[in-house]
This record gives C-alpha cells, structure tokens and sequence, in this order.
C-alpha cells in the first residue's frame, strides 16, 4: 500500500480536549498527515518513473529504435533529439522540469506530445471505467446489504455465488462472451449491440444520436466491468456488515423500538460503509488505469488501449506518461478515501 | 396505558423459562422464574456470570436470540411482551421499558454523537415534538446525569467509561420511561465510578419514581441501593428478601457464600476468613440432580440430591430454596 502509516496516537486528553473545543483542527492535522504521505508518494511515483525506463538494461535509443537507425550519425541524432547524450543527473533535472510544466515528451509513433494523447484518451476511459464503477458500487453494496442481513439463506447463497462466479471469470473472456451472444447475435437471437468501438463512423458529434449512439456502444464494455467488479464490493460489504451484525449497538437500537429496517440503515449499514468507502475511493484511482483488457476486447480508445499499443513500439514516453497520470490517479484516489474516511468515522480522527 | 394495571407491578415475571436451542442439546438458562418490580421500587438481582441474569434481561423487551424459546408470562406495564403485536412491542421498547446495558463502550453506535443517539428514541416515540424541543430535553438529560449539555457533540470513545455509562443512563431516562432494568451498569467501572453511578440511579429511581431491575454479581452493591433482592443460581432464583437481610443474613448457603466473597468493611472476621467457593456453576444443559447447588454446597447431605427444593417462604417476605433451610 502507497498508504503511509498514520500512527499519531495522540494523548487521550489532548484528543479528548481537541474534539470538544473544535473537531476542526485534529481533523486539519489529519488531512496534514494524509496530504504529506500521498505528497511523498507522488514524489517517489515521479522519481521511479524517470529511472524504471532508463536503468532497464540496453541502450534505450538502440532499444528505441530497434534498429531502425542504420548510421552511428542516425543513432547520434535521434539520442541529441530527445536529450539522452546528457549525463544522468543532467536528464533528471530536464524530466523533472518538464513534468511540472506539464511537458511529458513526445510520442514516437503519433509525433504528438504525449500530454495531448492523454488527454485525449482520459475521456473514453473515464465513461467507460467511471460508468462501470459507479454501477458496480451501487449494485454491489446493494446485493451485500442484502446477503449479510439474510446470512445463511438461499439469497445469501445465490447472491454470494453468482457474484463470486462472475468474479472468478477474466474481464476479456467474459467480454468476448457478451461479445458473441449480444453483438455477433447467437443462434436465434440477433446482435442487438456494435462490436467494439465507442462511436459509429456516421455518427454527428453534438446531436442527441451521437449520445445515443456513445451510449449503446458502452453497454456491453459496461457491462462487463460491472459483473466483473460486483463481488469486489458485495462481498466487502457484506463481510463488513457481519462483523456490526453482532456488535451490541445494535441490541440498542433494536430496543429503543426501531424498526429492522431502521436498525439496518441507520446504524449497521451506515457503519459497515465506511471500510468499503476505502474500497470505492481506491477504485476511483483504478478508474484512470482503465481497463486495458476490456478496453483491446471492445476496441475502445482509452488510456489502456493507448498503454497497450505504446508497449509494441516500444512508445517510450507515452508509456511514461500514462504510468505517470494512473500511478497519481490512484495515490490521489488513495488520498481521497483516507480524507472521506476522517470526515466519516471519528475515532479515526482522534 | 392500561388504567386497571396502573397501580401494579410494572414487571411481572411469572414461571419464566428460557430455553436455548444449541449443537448439543437445549439448554436451559433460566427455569420457571417469578419476579416483581413496582413503581418506584429497585430490585436488585443477583448471581454468578452464567446463572441466567442475562438472558432475563433480554425476556423484558423481547430481544432475546432467535435461538432461544421463552416460555411463561413477562408482563411489561401490564402487556405480555413476549406474545403482543410487534407494533405494540415495538411502541413499549423504551417508552414504557428501558435498558441500561452492560458495557457502555459497545451498546453506544461508535460513530455517532451521543446526543443524535439519546435524541433517537425520543424522536421515534414522541415524533410531535420540535427539532427544538428534542435538543432541551437532550441537554436536560445530559445534566441530570451530571454531564455538561455540551458534551451532546461527543463520540463516545471521547468519553471516559464513567461518562459512557452516565450516558446510558440519560438515554435509558429519555422517554420517561416507567420500568429501568441496569445490567450490570457499574462492572467495569472502578470502585469511585461504581459508587456515583449507584447513587445517581439510586436518586434518579427516587425523583423520577420508576421500577428499577438492577442486575449485579456483587451482592454488597445491591444491598446498598435496593428495596428487594433476588438471588439466582443456575437459572433458578434461590432466595429473596428484603436488601439488608439477604445480605446481613443470608439464609441459603449459596448467599451466603456470595455476600462472603465480598469482605465487609469493618467485620475482621469476613477479612481474615474470606468465605471463597469452590468449584464453578453447574453447566445448564447437565444439571446434577436434585438441588442444582448441592455438589458445591458446604451442607449438603444425601437428601438434597433427591428433589429440586422448592422456594419455600421461611420468614415474612423470605423465600429460600434449601431444605436445610431452618434446621440449623
């Protein structure tokens, strides 16, 4: 885990203290510590970054150019072009520079600066992995509210193993099965859904067709994620309701004359939330990361589409780049759950 | 509520039997109980970890497992609660019967304010009321307890376990509340703690004039603060009587051997003699035969292994369960 460890165990009476007089400032404290670590980890993203590409053994312009360069003269010019004659420390100082003005280089293969290739498939990856976690998250914690609330019954058990199965299938396999029953057509059934792609050919940017049309294009890449990804939170949610299930607070609750239901939402629920809050704002991050499988299967072009066929070049700046904007997306994310989870539960606070 | 009930008991617990359903058999935490509590009367119940307490705690609001059968009448307020609608129960829950539960830390949500948790009740049970009105009364509560009304915007692990409790006190008072039952309300608190909780339930019973059940395993607690005690032993009462007789003359064996475990302060006999009791309770499922005491007792004879000796009234308002009871 980037996590850094939080370990500030506070005196209890200054805790005590803080919390009575303004929860304001041990939660400022908090963020400060949360915002240092992820602050570290992005600096050590940055730094990794820069030496993962350049102390893999080999020339990295021969490996670049993968003979490409016929010519010592060539070879000279291509390492004078992207800066590699200068001497490490030199480089780094160039890299680091140029991250923060937000130059990431340029793509081998498009002759565009990688910045603006990012950009541009963030957008697709977005829709595609935020659609799907946003369904998964809602549905999952749904489906594991309602199996550990009814444990050992057949909902639990049909719920927990159609989840698992789905979980247990890879993402481009279960993919091409949607792929072939939905979009080939099976047998009788006739392909209702496009193959791959995000949009039709004739479809006019702007109009309420092209949404449509954008729309019917993500249902079965959605799709897929969503079935693979359920049990990621149904059954964090539902092992994280089991262990409030037993707790006496809720021997409370139910004696103050609250109904079941109200006894499921008002405490339990809304405590077994907060660990699987860690588990949703961690895969906000992932969302960046995309779905590289999913994305080739579907042909959409995404940032993991982009990954993959930077890999085949090798598009050694892409590849950089990309790893930069995931790694930072998912510290961010991380940041993110951390800073939820303080406003949420108190005790994590004191 | 029920005007022709009002002046009676406020719990009426009559032959109560409960039976829990486990992998090795039924097991039978408390056998054929009778109880009483009236209006403004504390009654302290008492016995070893084990012998049932309890789970006659959770017979009162119905909130015993899934797993368990309760037979016999638990009259709350007159209403048999363990057979009325659930509405109706669910109306009585802390309105008309209220808990203060044993181990403040885990009965209170972790992460809500205590004021949001003393407010819920009230809300639930008396929804006319204004956001206003709620907020008064909770501050009020929270003082009558001795806790300053600011400490509403508290979370319990904020709170020491001195305050903890005091907090389920005010919560257990927020509907006013006729019948309190306090399980063990002051065991994990240290000795000063214990002795301010005691005396602010003691007062509180006073002011307010509600039934109070306490439930203790240390005998000399109960004899300060209660009216009436009733002491149990595996599921079973075996004596009751009035606090300070049971307490300075205990007439079953098993009293006596439990107000002995506690030394009196003052009696150089209790210090230098501690009267310990070999052995531990009897396992419910495998009960010995006859009186359930009898392996551990200092008097048994042959005869006590016979028949379960019944509650047999040896003084006015003394009924005791021993058949040596009177020959010494």
């Amino acid at each position: 885990m980037t996590e850094p460890a939080g370990s500030e165990p506070a005196p209890a009476a200054a805790a005590v203290r803080a919390a009575v007089t303004g929860r304001r400032r041990s939660y400022g404290r908090y963020v400060a510590g949360k915002v240092a670590g992820a602050a570290g980890s992005l600096a050590f993203v940055l730094v990794l970054g820069f030496f993962l590409f350049r102390v893999l053994p080999g020339d990295p312009a021969r490996t670049l150019g993968r003979g490409r360069f016929k010519t010592q003269d060539q070879l000279e010019e291509f390492r004078a072009q992207y800066g590699l004659d200068q001497p490490l420390p030199q480089q780094f100082l160039t890299y680091l520079k140029n991250t923060f003005s937000g130059d990431l280089g340029e793509s081998l293969r498009y002759r565009t600066p990688v910045s603006d290739l990012i950009l541009d498939r963030l957008w697709p990856t977005l829709l595609l992995v935020g659609t799907a976690t946003l369904l998964a998250t809602l549905i999952g914690v749904y489906l594991g509210v309602i199996s550990a609330w009814n444990r050992g019954k057949a909902t639990d058990k049909i719920t927990t193993g159609t989840t698992l199965t789905l979980y247990s299938m890879p993402e481009w396999w279960l993919g091409l099965l949607l792929i072939a029953a939905f979009a080939v057509g099976m047998g009788p059934l006739p392909g209702i859904f496009p193959t791959g792609g995000l949009h039709s050919v004739d479809a006019e940017p702007g109009t309420i067709g092209y949404v449509g049309d954008t729309a019917l294009h993500l249902v079965l890449p959605v799709l897929t994620l969503v079935l693979v990804y359920l049990a990621d939170f149904s059954l964090i949610m539902r092992s994280s309701l089991l262990d409030e299930i037993g707790e006496d607070y809720l021997v409370t609750a139910r004696a103050k004359g609250l109904r079941d239901v109200e006894v499921r939402r008002r405490h339990a629920t809304r405590n077994a939330l907060l660990p699987t809050t860690t588990l949703i704002a961690l895969s906000i991050g992932f969302v960046v990361s995309g779905a590289i499988t999913v994305e080739t299967v579907f042909s959409i072009p995404g940032l993991g589409l982009l990954a993959t066929e930077a890999l085949t070049i090798p598009d050694y700046w892409v590849l950089q780049g990309t790893f930069l904007v995931t790694s930072a997306g998912v510290i961010l994310a991380n940041l993110l759950a951390n800073l939820v989870y303080g406003l949420l539960d108190p005790r994590v606070r004191s | 509520m029920n005007g022709v009930d009002a002046v009676s008991a406020v719990l009426d617990l009559r032959d109560v039997t409960v039976t829990y359903r486990t992998a090795e058999g039924p097991l039978p935490a408390v056998r054929g109980v009778d109880l009483t509590v009236r209006p403004g009367e504390v009654v302290g119940l008492a016995g070893e970890s084990g012998c049932g307490k309890s789970t006659l705690v959770g017979t009162v609001l119905r909130l015993q497992p899934a797993s368990a059968t309760v037979e016999g009448e638990v009259l709350v307020l007159g209403q048999d609660v363990q057979s009325i609608s659930w509405g109706k129960l669910r109306a009585l829950r802390w309105a008309g019967a209220s808990i203060v539960f044993q181990g403040a830390l885990h009965s209170l949500n972790p992460v809500q304010r205590i004021g949001a948790q003393i407010a819920e009740p009230i809300r639930l049970h008396e929804p006319e009321l204004s956001r206003q009105a709620v907020d008064v009364r909770v501050e009020e509560l929270l003082e009558q307890v001795g806790l300053a009304a600011s400490r509403k915007r508290s979370y319990p692990h904020q709170l020491s376990g001195g305050q903890r409790q005091r907090v389920m006190i005010a919560m257990a008072l927020a509907c006013r509340p006729q019948l309190v039952v306090a399980d063990e309300p002051t065991t994990a608190l240290d000795v000063m703690v214990q002795a301010q909780i005691l005396d602010l339930l003691k007062d509180l019973v006073r002011d307010l004039g509600v039934g109070l059940l306490i439930i203790s395993h240390d005998l000399s607690v109960l004899a300060d603060i209660c009216d009436r005690v009733v002491v149990m032993y595996a599921g079973r009462i075996v004596e009751s009587g009035r606090a300070n007789e049971v307490f300075t003359d205990p007439l079953h064996p098993y009293t006596k051997a439990l107000s002995g475990a506690f030394p009196r302060i003052g009696d150089p006999a209790a210090r230098y003699a501690p009267a310990g009791l070999a052995g531990d309770p009897p396992d419910p499922r495998d009960l010995p035969p006859g009186c359930s005491f009898a392996p551990r007792c200092p008097l048994a004879v042959p005869e006590c292994t016979v028949a379960e000796p019944p509650l047999v009234e040896v003084g006015p308002g003394r009924p005791v369960a021993c058949i040596r009871v009177g020959e010494s």
